[in-house]
């Protein structure tokens, strides 16, 4: 841990310059719906239900998510196999798919109708009921258990191979590499993950609907909607808004408080270096885990593809062209994301105590996007007519949310190239750019394409707020492709599911990559 | 440094040529400005007859479009609302936002009377359980669904009108045995989605025997898919209708170019293009001219549906017995 105050520099203020204007872009949008709104707003009566089942269940899907993630990192980080980085790369795609399609794929394995009851009934077992608390739990596992995957993934990543070689040298067994490395690394990187999931799920709203079975699973996100739409209660929004705020301000202290830094130490980036204390148990474990994670993963993944396919070249030039605006889309958020993300990093990564600073910026996953978009709309109407304006905001908004996902990809590799490389730099008296340059960034490229990867998938595949503000003729992919259900055109929607998970899977991929192209030797 | 200014150039260009026509901006629902909504075709038709420009906008669905007039309040671009139905008319009338429309339409083929100063019906339709014709046991009313093993999928109200037309039909047909008739259905339920196309993509998934949808759903299937596979269940009850309207905006700049729509909206040239894009009943369109297929579709004995203020009236207390009835 830093143990003296060391300077901040031009490129710390720019980090905390950004900061602060992420977090009113949160506010502003907040404040504006709630200037709006009949004094004094008030809470419904399903309200605090809707609270206690959002907590609840958000609560569960990330422990179950991270829980479920670490002997999948852990095979991940030991195992050298063929096809392992297409491996790594296909079982993050249900995170970067939009929900619906998402939940068809889940439903088609998991559903009454699907492929698991089949083989259930034919095995003479009775069926399994999916709908309910298991099902959100189920879903929500399944959207994020590949995020956590590869936040752990990353922490293994970090450690020296320097580090495992001293390890096998005295002798280590897997039992001191548990101790030694597996459980400082998890106290720096579970915190912040499982705060990322358990803040992703709690605005969850058609997946807990929809697996949920009924009204007994509304969630806040639900009641902000309804308050918005069937009861136009502009306070009732703001205040479920508020509350939005406060779980994300409240869980990021938690989860931030509970973070111990990883002390790995500094390496030459040489290659990976087999494990010791290996044993014919731990393989099985592994193999097992994969296993069980690619099936898990991948099959309601087979089953989207299988249903779309078909459809895929008669898909309408409306639909083609939307893709092509989605893609430049996501290519401007990205860019727009990366450079608030790299300041923030850096800052966070200097501070002390820095879990105010990056919870601020997760508010953007926090806070409901039909506030945040209804605000942002009424703040630009006073100015000009914000339809013309859709999809440059959508991009904003869409780099504001994809922000909290770059931050973690980048703070836990910020800290430790600042207490490495950084202080090595400093030692030699090189500075500003220069230290950036040469000693920060090469050991910032990986997670930052991995980062930028997920911030561009995100912004691919997400609906965001342009259904808000939409015009004939701007559609984006995620919108065509529910016009297209919308209109009962089922199989058209398929064949444009798949095209969004290509293009999704194929944007994550180029940026994933692209971070690690100077890392050949990894 | 060239092409800003072109673009620029082009837009004031642009800006010039549309400034001689007159601007008419209606709002209305994402699905009917799609590419495969009524909105393209009913653009072109109307402007080879306004010397106008017609500009849509879309906005969700009829409970968004409603909130987002309220959001903009008198200071609305808009000059016509188009996609409201009769459970939002009563919120919007209260708005004080919409002009009486004085228009006297003349042959509307709804299956009810018409009478409404503010608003004229563009279409309309049954709601209905839609099923495959394979499904064995077809329940004839709400009662018989309750007590058979059927399962559906329904919408929410709270963020759907087809989810809040079913809780209308079960208040219009039972009213105060509403809260016993979903009791019995929650074991029928197999889920409850946000919005329409979640409900009818699961049901064609297979999660469900039946889905509420419309009784005109299964000609969407008959004519463009050629699959005669989907039927709806005629209830015994009646069948609660849906009934989507349009209104002038009270502080419209285009006063007589959003007549002149309204009035164009009630003709052949608006109504013949809704059948196969809205895959609803037109509502001044003679049966004859509807397109083959939607004659095989089941005709509801009676038809349902509650006064706007009687809807906006029984809406709070109605979700609140269905919320109480499902939670368990």
């Amino acid at each position: 841990m830093a143990t003296r105050a060391r300077p901040l520099t031009a490129m710390h203020w720019t980090g905390a310059a950004f900061a602060a204007l992420v977090a009113l872009s949160v506010l502003g949008p907040l404040g504006a719906v709630m200037a709006r709104a009949d004094w004094p707003p008030a809470l419904g009566p399903g309200d605090w239900a809707a609270i206690r089942f959002t907590l609840l269940q958000a609560a569960l899907s990330a422990a179950l998510s991270v829980t479920l993630a670490i002997p999948v990192a852990r095979a991940l980080a030991r195992r050298r196999f063929a096809g392992r980085r297409l491996l790594v790369t296909l079982m993050g795609a249900p995170f970067l798919l939009p929900v619906i399609v998402a939940v068809l794929g889940l439903l088609a394995v998991f559903g009454r109708a699907g492929w698991l009851n089949d083989a259930l009934a034919a095995l003479g077992l009775g069926r399994i009921d999916v709908y309910g608390l298991q099902g959100v739990v189920l879903a929500h596992v399944f959207l994020n258990l590949p995020l956590a995957v590869r936040l752990i993934l990353q922490g293994w990543q970090a450690i020296p191979a320097e580090r495992v070689r001293l390890a096998t040298s005295l002798g280590f067994t897997s039992v001191d590499m548990r101790r030694q490395f597996e459980r400082p690394l998890l106290r720096a990187v579970l915190p912040g993950a499982a705060l990322l999931i358990f803040l992703i799920c709690t605005t969850s709203f058609a997946v807990a609907l929809i697996l949920g079975g009924g009204p007994a699973s509304t969630t806040v996100e639900l009641a902000i909607y309804q308050a918005f739409r069937f009861d136009f209660d502009l306070g009732r929004a703001a205040l479920l808004g508020l509350i939005q705020v406060a779980i994300c301000l409240g869980a990021g202290a938690l989860a931030f408080g509970a973070i111990r830094r990883q002390e790995v130490g500094a390496g030459l980036d040489r290659p990976p270096l087999p494990w010791p204390g290996d044993t014919p148990i731990a393989r099985l474990g592994d193999a097992a885990a994969l296993i069980a994670a690619a099936l898990f993963l991948l099959l309601p993944l087979v089953a989207v593809l299988l249903k779309g396919l078909p459809a895929l070249p008669g898909l309408p030039p409306v639909v083609w062209e939307a893709a092509l605006r989605s893609v430049l889309l996501a290519l401007a958020s990205t860019a727009l994301a990366v450079g608030l993300a790299l300041p923030i990093a850096l800052l966070v990564a200097r501070l002390r105590r820095p879990g105010l600073v990056e919870a601020l910026a997760f508010l953007t996953i926090a806070v409901s996007s039909l506030v945040i978009g209804t605000g942002l709309f009424l703040l630009i109407r006073p100015f000009g007519n914000p339809v013309p304006l859709a999809l440059p905001v959508t991009g904003l908004v869409n780099a504001l949310v994809a922000l909290p996902f770059l931050l973690r990809a980048l703070v836990p590799a910020a800290l430790q190239a600042d207490a490495t490389q950084g202080k090595l730099a400093e030692a030699l008296g090189m500075t500003g750019a220069a230290r950036l340059r040469h000693a920060i960034l090469p050991r910032l490229a990986r997670p930052l394409g991995f980062g930028a990867g997920l911030a561009a998938a995100f912004s691919m595949g997400d609906l965001g707020v342009i259904a808000l503000f939409s015009t004939p003729g701007q559609g984006t992919l995620p919108l065509e492709m529910y016009r297209l259900m919308g209109s009962y055109r089922t199989d058209d929607a398929q064949g444009a599911a798949v095209l969004l998970m290509g293009l999704t899977l194929a944007l994550f991929w180029v940026f994933d990559r692209g971070g690690r192209l100077d890392a050949a030797t990894r | 440094m060239k092409h800003p200014i072109i673009a620029a150039g082009l837009s004031v260009i642009a800006g010039a040529a549309s400034a001689q026509a007159p601007v008419l901006t209606v709002y209305t629902y994402d699905s009917f400005v799609s590419d495969w909504g009524p909105g393209p075709a009913v653009e072109a038709a109307f402007e080879a007859q306004c010397a106008c420009d017609l500009q849509f906008v879309g906005a969700g669905d009829g409970a968004a479009l409603l909130a987002r007039l309220r959001l903009e309040g008198a200071s609305t671009d808009a000059d016509v609302v188009l996609g409201l139905d009769t459970n939002l008319t009563a919120a919007a009338r209260e708005t004080g936002l919409f002009a009486p429309h004085g228009i006297a339409p003349e042959g509307l083929t709804l299956p009810i009377a018409w009478d409404d100063a503010e608003f004229l019906p563009f279409d309309w339709g049954y709601f209905a359980f839609v099923h495959d014709v394979a499904l064995a046991d077809v329940p004839g009313d709400f009662e018989a669904l309750a007590a058979s093993d059927v399962s559906i999928v329904i919408q929410d109200p709270r963020s759907s009108t087809p989810g809040l037309g079913l809780l209308m039909w079960i208040e219009a047909a039972y009213g105060d045995r509403a809260g016993e008739i979903w009791e019995g259905l929650a074991d029928n339920i197999v889920t409850v989605t946000p919005g329409w196309s979640e409900a009818y993509g699961l049901f064609l998934e297979g999660e469900a025997d039946m889905v509420l949808s419309y009784t005109t759903s299964p000609a969407y299937h008959l004519i463009a898919e050629e699959d005669p596979s989907k039927t709806a269940a005629p209830f015994a009850e009646g069948h609660y209708m849906q009934v989507e309207v349009a209104g002038i905006v009270a502080g419209t700049d285009q006063p007589d170019l959003a007549r002149q729509f309204l009035a164009f909206m009630l003709s052949p040239g608006f109504q013949e293009v809704i059948p196969t894009t809205n895959w609803m009943y037109p509502a001044a369109l003679s049966p004859d001219a509807l397109p083959e297929g939607f004659g095989t579709l089941i005709q509801p004995a009676q038809a349902l549906l509650l006064s706007p203020e009687d809807a906006a009236a029984r809406r709070d207390a109605a979700v609140a017995t269905w919320q109480r009835a499902l939670a368990r």
